[in-house]
């Protein structure tokens, strides 16, 4: 557990002394933010022109529907491409750079070194997401949206992008080239978004296979504020596996 | 106390020893000092030296390796033996398997065939038993180059497992060792060449080791640090057992006391300096049992499209000595 500690924290120092970690929090800050500040401002507009008329079903004009799923929507297509650019110096440049002898002639098992650089990447994440709740912070100060919902759907988005990690994690270990870590990853991920798409031609058996497999499927459940133990083992599986790649991907290029 | 003495011998690595054990304070081991971390690597020596008068033990044992990368065998067959308080030189040409039979020996990567076994452990089986006694530095030093010298010295330590008190003595000591005290504030990727294969020495001592393996560990320096770094070395080998591969062949001979030349990936000579130095020079050997094989099988021949086996030899031969002198030239510069 130390060690795993001391390879996670060297590793998100390194991020942090390096302008990376500025650049990512900055741009996925700045995304977020022009999102949020146009879903609020079109919110305003349709409160507005929907209060004139009469008789009409307002219901699904609320924060939560209007404002606050759509930004999570938003962000975790952001994270998407984000995350790949967290993670891709997490092994491939240890292989680059000369260190990877230093960490494998160490008194150290692969699973802590696994663990450490995922939990350097889940770090950061976590604090580029916490800062993101100055958006709900802000909608709840000037309105009352509905807390629970707000929860399930960040619940849904953190354990999304813990899993984006994972799968950056098993990219870089393949490569010492960090371009062709990032690329792989993006891939990858692009394609979890995006896999359930011919499933409404498909047959019963492969739609529910393909929706399962969807990151978007689940991730819109939590938006929506169901916390379904389906979902939460979605993720959990999809990072452990990914994590337990990443295990056999760094001992299999040792026995090269 | 010869029955205390005798248990001593066979205690973990001496970083781990507690410093205040009352045993080590024992004023029969060694002349009292007032600092503490003196008194505990002056015992450290006394029981490294009394070690070698008594016990010359094969602390790495090199049985049979063979290492294929596909279908190219990089090493195949390699057997030697080193002792404690003794440095063997690695010789041989580029590609021969140098580093990596070196890369077997640390644990950084399985042999296809073979065993290596470190003070009586299996580098496979027993890898953080090994991994603990072996400091090793590849051929680039692995710095993290946006790391200062100080916060990566203490990296390292917590890597290798440094009792959490011991990191910043041991910091300390592998920095005075290796004369890091003017850059230990600096970043890693501002040092010159010198430097940073210093830090990369310094990161191979930290844990006090009891093997030292260094890859080629004067290569692209200039002459005044290439001296430096030699007798850092020869300070360090009395103690310990140091592996050194280098391609400088009187390196070996002023710091060695054993050679092993290895050529295409197996061992051509292994032998004392003492012995060799009776015989003829370590250039001799060193040419027959590489260079004509190496000059041969590469079809290196000197002039004019010249084939016989024993023109490309001879234009091996002299390449090779016009390389050396240069080196010893440089060095003594």
């Amino acid at each position: 557990m130390r060690n795993l500690l001391t390879i996670a924290w060297r590793d998100l120092r390194s991020v942090f002394v390096s302008p990376i970690a500025y650049v990512v929090l900055t741009g996925f800050l700045l995304l977020s933010g022009w999102f949020f500040f146009n879903l609020l401002g079109q919110f305003n507009r349709l409160v507005a022109q929907y209060s004139m008329l009469q008789g009409m079903d307002t219901t699904w004009l609320n924060l939560n529907d209007a404002v606050i799923g759509p930004l999570l929507q938003n962000m975790s297509t952001v994270l998407l491409i984000v995350s790949p650019m967290i993670t891709m110096r997490s092994f491939a440049e240890e292989r680059s750079s000369g260190t990877y002898e230093l960490l494998f002639t160490s008194p150290l098992s692969v699973a802590e070194i696994v663990g450490g650089k995922f939990l350097a990447g889940a770090a950061l994440v976590t604090l580029m997401l916490a800062i993101t709740l100055v958006f709900p912070a802000v909608v709840s100060v000037y309105g009352n949206p509905e807390m629970g919902l707000i929860f399930s759907g960040y619940l849904g988005l953190y354990l999304m992008a813990l899993s984006f990690v994972a799968v950056g994690n098993f990219t870089s270990a393949l490569t010492s080239n960090q371009i062709i870590a990032t690329i792989t990853s993006l891939v990858i991920l692009l394609l979890l978004f995006v896999i359930n798409w011919p499933a409404e031609g498909a047959g019963e058996t492969m739609k529910a296979v393909l929706n399962y497999l969807s990151v978007t499927e689940h991730f819109r459940n939590m938006v929506k504020g169901v916390i379904d133990t389906a979902d939460l083992l979605y993720f959990a599986s999809l990072t452990s596996l990914f994590l337990f790649l990443t295990h056999r991907a760094v001992e299999a290029a040792r026995w090269k | 106390m010869p029955a205390l003495r005798f248990l001593r011998l066979h205690l973990p690595p001496l970083s781990l020893l507690p410093l205040r054990s009352p045993a080590l304070r024992s004023p029969s081991l060694y002349s009292p000092s007032p600092r503490f971390l003196d008194s505990h690597l002056a015992c450290a020596k006394t029981v490294a030296s009394r070690r070698d008068a008594t016990f010359a033990q094969e602390m790495i044992d090199v049985k049979n390796l063979s290492k294929s990368y596909g279908s190219v065998t990089a090493v195949s067959g390699v057997s030697f033996q080193a002792k404690t308080g003794q440095a063997t030189g690695f010789l041989g040409p580029n590609g021969a398997g140098n580093t990596t039979t070196m890369r077997i020996i640390t644990g950084f990567m399985p042999a296809t065939e073979g065993t290596v076994t470190v003070d009586g452990f299996d580098v496979f089986d027993d890898s953080f038993e090994v991994r603990r006694r072996i400091g090793y530095l590849p051929e680039t030093p692995p710095l993290y180059l946006e790391m200062k010298v100080d916060r990566y010295l203490q990296h390292v330590a917590k890597l290798k497992g440094v009792a959490r008190k011991q990191i910043r003595q041991a910091t300390e000591r592998v920095v005075s060792e290796c004369g890091l005290e003017a850059v230990a504030g600096r970043l890693c990727g501002h040092l010159s060449k010198g430097y940073r294969q210093r830090v990369g020495l310094a990161q191979a001592l930290i844990h006090e080791p009891a093997v030292l393996i260094l890859d080629e560990p004067t290569i692209g320096l200039d002459p005044a640090q290439i001296i430096e770094i030699r007798e850092l070395i020869k300070g360090l080998t009395a103690e310990r057992t140091v592996i050194l591969s280098t391609h400088i062949l009187p390196e070996v001979a002023q710091i060695c006391q054993r050679v092993v030349i290895i050529n295409e990936g197996r061992v051509a000579l292994e032998t004392d300096i003492a012995d060799l130095t009776s015989h003829g020079s370590l250039e001799q050997e060193y040419l027959r049992h590489v260079g004509r094989d190496s000059a041969q099988s590469r079809g290196v021949t000197g002039g004019s499209g010249r084939t016989s086996a024993t023109a490309a030899g001879n234009a091996g031969e002299g390449k090779a000595v016009d390389r050396a002198r240069d080196e010893r030239g440089s060095a003594d510069a």
